[in-house]
């Protein structure tokens, strides 16, 4: 069965249709790119299954994990598994990292009636995880994000994604702003979370990334809607030929 | 009781030392000159206080009940003094070191010579109020060179009962820090039921010394809180000072320092929360009078529903004050638009080498920093709770004393929790 099935999804910001009938349904397990042209919708996609306010759905339906993912705050999207990866990830003064982990998965066990988690042993796991993807023990005291250079914003959205461990995770150019060396690291931090339950969804321009992270399947969004699909090649081809194709295809 | 409108607030005079008989006739003829605040009179004008002028108000008059005070402040290792409507009711072994005295009959020299001196009755009604009606008080002194390792906690209590009377009552306090001593003074205002506690708290911090004078004002809702904190500060002292201010109807927390030698590090923050018809004013005057000083002060804001806070701030710099290095800021964040602030940051500068900069900021809750806790799955009530909590916490940060500042963290925190969180 799909973990998420997108159908028909149109959706609009600011009074404007960005989203105009997006088909995508990923299965358990499985990972898919999008790739696309700056302002095409991918971004506005990550924040639709997000369920960030003023993202407004028109028509369509989303299906998460059985339920109506459309019917759902942002906050118990999260808590049912939904993870985005922020292409912009967002600063946030006064509260510590660790802080705000303990806080997300706190809000996590709350929600499944369970008591709050141990400090000391999660400070552990953490550590463990945060030493995986070069995030240092300075990096957990700061506040979240602030003063952060682009890479290391990229790598701290990675680690609060392997210590929530959600069922779909939406990477958001993930890959910019990373250097060579971190790029591989944080791929493979992406890589240790593929499991059979686990889905992705990862949006980007580079086909470097995917060399990385091997996607079953890629798909071309272009003028609010999923132009082509095929498999791991196509990247390939885009790298040479570009988007024009598609800015035809859907004028 | 007896309401004089003529002298509004004005009671029966309570009990006069001879040596306090001089400077009470002043303070009660200048109250009489001055008369309550208007809005037209420029220290007072974001502070409306007609409503005093028609208040039923009679003496204090101990009852027994009294809130307890927040967990974390009682948890806190100190020598707490207990105030009760402005009269000491108990305080337990004094530190060594620490020596405490009343403003009676018995007062030794070092409290007549002292009392009246920093908190001026001319130009402030209710100092001069205050002067003229106090009744008991206490004093205290830290002893050349002694360094005390625990804080006193002056533990302000009001038990106004359910009553039509307003209950009056003028705590003073008078701490003296003689040359090269070191105390942190804790004061926490609390109570039940409708009063008026108009404090003055006279403070001298002498050459070398150090005192951190923390203060939480969490009056019942149905309060008024008046407080005056004058300090006066020697050559290389130190004063921390910060408030929190969550109580009471109407609150006016007043500060001024005057630093009146060189290189003193002076510091003046603050946080204040207001939420339904909350009005919470904080005043402060700094004035550099010589050279080579720092003051630094920072206050934050948080307004909820109809709540409204005032700042008013002003550095002088004397023309001796050269090299004086001033920051003064204020900073609110408005969480409803029917929440309401009003800021004057005010420099008056006549030295020509210094280094000073204020100003004042009014903000809301970011949309995206909202939308990122929630898309870690903090819910919202609880997220906004945290970005508040955070906004607050830098003000916090400047308390110097850790116990302290993680106790008045802890009972910011606890307002969050319980306001910002239900507002949703
Ligand atoms: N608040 C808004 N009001 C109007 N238009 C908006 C608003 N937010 C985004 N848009 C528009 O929506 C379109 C899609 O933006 P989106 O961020 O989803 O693109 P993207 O595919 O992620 O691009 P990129 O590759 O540059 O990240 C853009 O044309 C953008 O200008
Ligand atoms: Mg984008």
């Amino acid at each position: 069965m799909a973990l998420i099935e997108i159908k028909n999804l149109h959706a609009e910001v600011g009074g404007k249709p960005i989203l105009k009938g997006i088909d995508l349904s990923i299965e358990s397990g499985e990972v898919h790119a999008i790739m696309g042209p700056n302002g095409s919708g991918k971004s506005t996609l990550s924040y639709v299954l997000a369920g960030r306010e003023g993202y407004e759905v028109t028509e369509g339906s989303v299906t998460f994990d059985g339920a109506d993912l459309l019917e759902m705050d942002a906050d118990e999207r999260a808590v049912a598994g939904i993870f985005l990866a922020f292409q912009y990830p967002v600063e946030l003064p006064g509260v510590t990292g660790m802080t705000f982990l303990k806080e997300a998965v706190n809000a996590r066990r709350k929600a499944a009636g369970e008591g709050e988690i141990d400090a000391m042993q999660f400070l552990k796991m953490v550590r463990a995880k945060a030493k995986a993807l070069g995030v240092t023990d300075e990096m957990l005291k700061r506040a979240v994000n602030v003063g952060f250079s682009g890479g290391e914003k990229k790598r701290n959205e990675i680690l609060q994604m392997s210590v929530l461990e959600p069922k779909l995770c939406v990477l958001d150019e993930t890959d910019s702003g990373l250097d060579i060396d971190a790029l591989k690291v944080v791929s493979e931090g992406v890589n240790a979370l593929r499991s059979q339950g686990r889905s992705m969804l990862v949006i980007t321009h580079y086909q470097r990334l995917l060399e990385h992270i091997r996607p079953d399947r890629i798909h071309v969004l272009a003028q609010g809607k999923i132009q082509k699909t095929g498999g791991p090649e196509l990247a390939h081809e885009l790298e040479a030929s570009g988007y024009a194709d598609f800015a035809e295809a859907a004028a | 009781m007896t309401n004089d409108h003529s002298n509004p607030l004005m009671q029966v005079s309570p009990a006069t030392p001879g040596w306090l008989k001089p400077l009470r006739t002043a303070a009660a003829a200048r109250y009489g000159q001055l008369g309550l605040p208007k809005l037209r009179t420029e220290a007072w004008k974001f502070t409306n206080l007609k409503v005093l002028e028609t208040l039923a108000v009679k003496p204090a008059s101990s009852g027994e009940a009294h809130p307890d005070l927040p967990a974390a402040l009682a948890e806190l290792d100190a020598c707490r003094i207990l105030i009760v409507d402005g009269k000491v009711v108990d305080h337990g072994t004094l530190p060594d070191g620490v020596e405490a005295a009343g403003l009676d009959a018995d007062a030794p020299d070092w409290v007549r010579e002292t009392v009246g001196t920093i908190a001026s009755i001319e130009n402030h009604p209710f100092t001069a109020l205050n002067t003229a009606q106090f009744d008991g008080g206490i004093a205290l002194r830290v002893a050349r060179g002694k360094s005390v390792e625990t804080p006193i906690h002056l533990v302000h209590l009001s038990t106004a009962g359910a009553t039509d009377e307003a209950e009056i009552s003028h705590p003073r306090v008078l701490v003296i820090v003689e040359d090269g001593a070191i105390l942190d003074l804790v004061e926490s205002h609390q109570g039940t039921g409708a009063y008026i506690r108009n404090t003055v708290t006279e403070v001298s911090v002498g050459a070398d010394a150090k005192l951190g004078h923390y203060k939480l004002q969490a009056d019942s809702r149905e309060a008024f809180h008046v407080a005056m904190t004058a300090v006066t500060t020697k050559g290389k002292s130190s004063y921390d000072n910060f408030a929190l201010s969550t109580g009471s109807r109407l609150a006016r927390n007043e500060v001024r320092g005057h630093l009146g030698g060189q290189h003193i590090d002076y510091h003046v923050n603050g946080a204040y929360m207001a939420t339904g018809d909350q009005h919470l004013d904080t005043s402060t005057f700094i004035d550099h009078a010589e050279p080579n000083c720092t003051s630094h002060e920072l206050y934050k804001g948080v307004l909820l529903e109809n709540g409204h806070g005032v700042f008013q701030g002003k550095i002088l710099v004397r023309p001796d004050a050269q090299k004086t290095d001033g920051y003064q800021m204020n900073r609110a964040l408005l969480l409803s638009p029917t929440a309401e602030i009003n800021s004057k940051p005010e420099l008056e500068i006549y030295a020509d080498d210094v280094k000073c900069s204020h100003g004042a900021t009014v903000g809301e809750l970011e949309d995206d920093q909202l939308f990122y806790l929630l898309a870690r799955g903090v819910p919202r009530d609880r997220a906004r709770a945290i970005l508040v909590a955070a906004y607050v916490d830098e003000a916090i940060d400047t308390i110097d004393r850790e116990p302290v500042r993680e106790a008045f963290r802890a009972v910011a925190s606890e307002w969050m929790t319980h306001h910002v969180a239900a507002v949703g």
